[in-house]
């Protein structure tokens, strides 16, 4: 630790100063912008549901895993969530008012993120929540948001199959993730046999239904190997490995989770399968996945995201040094990192435009909402309450980051529920 | 067969074979730990994995350590992780004992809540310390990657590594047993507790040293697994299951058990997820284990003990 500065902090008269300056700083902060928006949005009036929302703060809460399994996850979920909200604040806040959060611990358990998120609607009263990560937690606090008409901003990519009126699902939901990312490996790469992998759990097994209607059904002369999945904490890949070796499939499709997912790279290098002759495609690799795997194990392989900490844009730019400055120049940044810092900011433009923060009128005023800085490029919200956003593919460095090697030429619409792919 | 041609069943068969001796050597390396714990004592160590990943994270140190300091010896950093490894989960072993399972060696019930509730404190501490996220070990150079044989057939270097070092350990541990004074004293500890002691053996200082070398081994393996798995708070859980599933179903009390079961287990299982789906593969297995325990509710080997 740096030594003391000189300056004798405890002198009563530097205090007094300091009390000076705060005060008449203050003081001017109340009566230029602040009273304005107080005496054009007065709380009586944007607030007519009984929500958190004083003269002068709205509250919100974060509701995320920071113990337990999913805390390796959830960890940068939150860290965006709150350079977000200090971002906010410090552009003047929300119609005049500063965001004051409340963060509760899911513990990697879905019961208690049901407890948790009634106590942040019934108890704390918050305007907003931006909070889970895997789906059975959504699933867990949907009833919760539904019954007390809560409102939800969920940063995750996930399976799609789901459209509420209280929440906003700011990842990709399957196809947005799969259908471009297939396209381009059939198109650049020649690729015309698939095989599919993936851990046992929803969302795998029904992002590998949705690929392999669009392998077989969309794509010309294409065909699927095989198709396996593995249990959750699955270590040990040798055999699988084996088989891939046998079918020489043009692509690898992985969609592995967990720490199973850095046994499996690491295995399927120790195998000798070279991933820049070999393609594997993922959509579960981001740059978090990559520190543990190691990106030396993963050096070659494509990923289909929606965002990259390497993306080369003014708003990601500005972004990757904000939260680099406040969590550490290490830290990386992956695609529902990204996501989650889009929450509190979508949140703040529909409370602009509905001139209230009642859930039932930020709702019917999002749709159409546009952030055009996002890192990830520019988003809108679809009435559907999923985002219309870009779909990239990435090229793994053996430094963990991602070169990008496509982006679909449009915003590609988001389609929950997918006609011909269930 | 299967569609497959005949050339290609030999490739099969060989990789296939590999694949499962080298699954055979994870298993036995993870199980023997808590194999001596077990039989020794009794205690069902929950935090087993938490052990295990005890030693994983001195590994990543040691290789920080080695990259900052001494860069030009970073290709033989793995082996003095692994004795650091050793050093610290014992040590850890040790205080363990001496502080919470010694007082519970009449009610072994209590120790598997004690020591579940230790694993929770464990990986907290991992949490607190090296973070949430998992952490990358990186490995030297020659340990990674494979030597072709033939066109398909591709020998894991990790894998003969893993290997070797089972060997070592397995035949270490059955020196110590069945040629030295300790491992006398174990096994007349083992066979009878009170008559051990009346014939002015210490068997508390006995219990004390198992305990450390079982989760001294356990750390071994954990410096192992950070070439095939990852290394993060809760890694140790990935384990547990397999772990335990080994040891209950060799007969806890048999050094040969563990081996005959790892064995057993990890080539149904490598076989059977050729053939099946990697899911379908480890129902089977767990039925096969099931249905053998029903028939021989002590395992495989029991040790024969007068009660």
């Amino acid at each position: 630790m740096p030594k003391k500065p000189p300056t004798d902090l405890q002198s009563p008269l530097r205090r007094k100063l300091l009390v000076g300056t705060a005060a008449a700083s203050a003081a001017a902060m109340m009566s230029s912008p602040q009273q304005a928006f107080a005496q054009t949005f007065p709380t009586a009036k944007v607030n007519t549901t009984g929500l958190a929302v004083t003269d002068t703060e709205v509250t919100v809460g974060i509701l995320h895993s920071i113990t337990g399994t999913m805390a390796i996850s959830e960890t940068g979920s939150v860290e965006a969530e709150k350079l977000a909200i200090s971002q906010i604040n410090e552009s003047g806040g929300i119609l005049g008012r500063k965001i004051k959060f409340i963060q509760e611990d899911g513990a990697s358990d879905w019961p208690t993120f049901a407890e948790k998120a009634k106590k942040l609607l019934v108890e704390n009263k918050c305007a907003s929540v931006m909070g889970c990560w895997t789906s059975a937690s959504r699933k867990a606090v949907l009833p919760v948001f539904e019954q007390y008409n809560g409102l939800l901003y969920y940063p995750t990519f996930y399976e799609g199959l789901e459209e509420s009126h209280n929440v906003f699902y700011t990842g990709q939901e399957a196809t947005q993730q799969i259908i471009a990312g297939l396209n381009w490996v059939n198109e650049t790469k020649k690729a015309r046999s698939f095989y599919l992998l993936g851990s046992d759990y929803i969302w795998p097994r029904t992002s590998n239904k949705i690929a392999r209607k669009h392998i077989e059904g969309h794509l010309k002369g294409c065909k699927v190997l095989g198709e396996e999945y593995f249990p959750l904490g699955h270590t040990q890949f040798n055999s699988v490995i084996n088989k891939i070796k046998l079918h020489k499939p043009d692509v690898i499709y992985a969609i592995i989770v967990g720490g199973s997912n850095v046994a499996f790279y690491k295995q399927l290098k120790a195998a000798g399968i070279d991933l820049s002759k070999q393609t594997l495609l993922t959509i579960s690799v981001t740059e978090d996945e990559i520190d543990g795997i190691g990106g030396e194990n993963i050096a070659g392989a494509f990923a289909c995201m929606k965002y990259f900490q390497s993306l080369d844009n003014p708003a990601n730019k500005k972004f990757v040094e904000a939260f680099q400055k406040m969590w550490g120049a290490k830290t990386v940044i992956g695609d529902v990192t990204q996501a989650a810092y889009l929450g509190p900011w979508l949140w703040k433009f529909a409370v602009e435009k509905a001139g209230s923060f009642d859930v039932d009128k930020v709702v019917a005023a999002s749709p159409g909402i546009e952030f055009k800085d996002a890192p990830e490029g520019y988003v809108r919200i679809h009435k559907n309450h999923h985002l219309w956003s870009k779909t990239l593919v990435g090229k793994a460095r053996t430094d963990g980051q991602f070169d990008v090697v496509y982006t679909t030429p449009d915003l590609v619409e988001p389609n929950p529920f997918p006609k011909g792919y269930q | 067969m299967f569609g497959y041609s005949f050339g290609e069943l030999g490739s099969i068969f060989a990789m296939q074979a590999f694949s499962g001796l080298i699954l055979f050597s994870v298993f036995l390396l993870m199980a023997l730990g808590l194999a001596i714990i077990f039989g020794q004592m009794g205690v069902i160590n929950m935090a087993h994995g938490e052990f295990m990943i005890l030693g994983a994270y001195m590994t990543y140190l040691t290789s920080h350590i080695f990259q900052a300091y001494l860069p030009g010896l970073f290709s033989i950093y793995f082996f003095v992780a692994m004795v650091v490894a050793f050093i610290v989960s014992g040590a850890a072993g040790l205080a363990v004992e001496w502080i919470l399972i010694r007082h519970l060696y009449r009610r072994p019930l209590d120790t598997l809540l004690a020591t579940w509730g230790l694993s929770l404190m464990m990986q907290q501490a991992f949490r607190t310390i090296f973070g949430a996220r998992e952490v990358g070990v990186e490995l030297p150079q020659w340990m990674m990657g494979a030597l072709p044989v033939t066109d398909v057939i591709e020998v894991q270097i990790n894998g003969l590594f893993v290997m070797a070092l089972t060997l070592l350990i397995t035949g270490g541990v059955a020196l110590l047993m069945f040629r030295s004074r300790w491992g006398l004293q174990v096994r007349a500890v083992v066979t009878n507790r009170v008559m051990s002691g009346a014939v002015g053996i210490d068997t508390r200082r006995i219990d004390r040293l198992t305990f450390g070398l079982g989760c001294g081994i356990a750390g071994i393996a954990g410096a192992a697994f950070t070439m095939i798995g990852s290394t993060g708070p809760t890694s140790g859980q990935l384990y547990i299951v397999d772990t335990f599933l080994v040891v209950v179903f060799g007969g806890a009390q048999s050094l040969i058990g563990t081996i005959a079961s790892a064995f057993t287990i990890s080539q149904s299982q490598s076989t059977l997820e050729f053939f099946l789906s990697g899911s379908m593969a480890k129902v089977l297995t767990l039925l096969v284990v099931i249905g053998l325990l029903m028939l021989r509710p002590q395992g495989l080997f029991v040790l024969k003990v007068r009660k």
